[in-house]
C-alpha cells in the first residue's frame, strides 16, 4: 500500500484527454488505467460497471467529478488509483452532471487506504489546487502536483 | 457523544470522503471531540444507523437505506465543507 498518493498513482494510471462515448466506457478507461498500472484485472473494470448498475450512479460525489470503485475482491492485485480527464463531458443520470474527471479506485481492505483518501479528499475539495491538476498537461506533471499537495495537505 | 454516519455503496471510497470533509466540518466548528464519525457501505448501514444520530448519505442511496431513527441528511456534493456545514449545523443542537 502506497503511503501518498502519487506513490499509488503511476503514469501508467492517468490518461488525459480520453473519448469515450458513455458512462459505461468512461470507467472502462478508468478500469482500463488501474489494469495498465498493474493494480486489478479486467474483471474489477466489470465490478465498477456493474456497482452503477446497481446501486445508480452515487459515484459522481460531486459536479464533474467521478469515482469510479467496486469492493475489494480478487480482482484487485493491490491498491491503486486512476485518472481520466475526458474531453468531452459525459453524463452519468446523476444530479452532478456532467462528468469531466474520472478518479479509479481499488482497495484491497475496507480501511486500508484511510490516509490516502483523506489527502485525496483535501485536494478534490481545494479549487485551486484543482484548477492547477486541471491544467496539468502531462502525466508527469500531474503526479508532481499530486507530490506536492499531498505533502502539503492537513 | 453524538454520532454521524457517512454512508455509500461499498464503503471504501465516497464514505470516506463525505467522513473526512464531515470531520473537517465539525473541528471548525469545535465540535469534533464530542461527535464520532464513521463510514459504513449500503449493505451495514441499516444496523450502523441505528446507533448513529445523524446519516449523511447520497440521494441515489436514501431509499435503500429505508426508515431509520436516526436524522437522515442527503448531501448532493461531498466535497462541499459549505453544503455539509449548513445541512448538518442544524440538526447538532449543542
Amino acid at each position: 500500500m502506497g503511503d501518498n498518493l502519487a506513490d499509488m498513482l503511476p503514469e501508467e494510471a492517468i490518461t488525459l484527454g480520453a473519448r469515450p462515448s458513455d458512462w459505461r466506457e468512461a470507467i472502462t478507461v478508468a478500469g482500463d488505467a488501474l489494469t495498465a498500472s498493474g493494480a486489478t484485472t479486467d474483471e474489477y473494470t466489470r465490478e465498477m460497471i456493474a456497482a452503477v448498475e446497481e446501486l445508480g450512479p452515487y459515484i459522481v460525489i460531486a459536479p464533474g467529478l467521478a469515482l469510479a470503485h467496486s469492493r475489494p475482491s480478487p480482482s484487485v492485485l493491490r491498491a491503486g488509483l486512476s485518472w481520466v480527464t475526458l474531453s468531452e463531458p459525459i453524463e452519468f443520470g446523476s444530479p452532478n452532471d456532467p462528468v469531466t474527471l474520472v478518479i479509479g479506485l481499488a482497495a484491497t481492505a475496507q480501511d486500508g487506504h484511510l490516509e490516502v483518501m483523506s489527502s485525496l479528499a483535501g485536494i478534490l475539495a481545494d479549487e485551486d489546487q484543482m484548477t492547477q491538476l486541471e491544467d496539468a498537461d502531462s502525466p508527469a506533471r500531474l503526479r508532481e502536483l499530486l507530490t506536492r499537495f499531498s505533502a502539503s495537505g492537513d | 457523544m453524538k454520532k454521524i454516519l457517512t454512508v455509500c455503496g461499498m464503503g471504501i471510497g465516497t464514505s470516506l470522503i463525505l467522513k473526512n470533509n464531515t470531520e473537517k466540518v465539525l473541528r471548525g466548528l469545535g465540535q469534533d471531540r464530542e461527535i464520532d464519525v464513521e463510514a459504513a457501505d449500503i449493505g451495514t448501514a441499516r444496523g450502523a444507523a441505528r446507533t448513529a444520530d445523524v446519516v449523511l448519505i447520497s440521494q441515489e442511496l436514501v431509499e435503500q437505506l429505508g426508515d431509520v431513527h436516526s436524522k437522515v441528511i442527503v448531501i448532493n456534493n461531498f466535497l462541499s465543507l459549505d453544503e455539509i456545514k449548513s445541512k448538518l449545523e442544524p440538526e447538532l443542537e449543542l
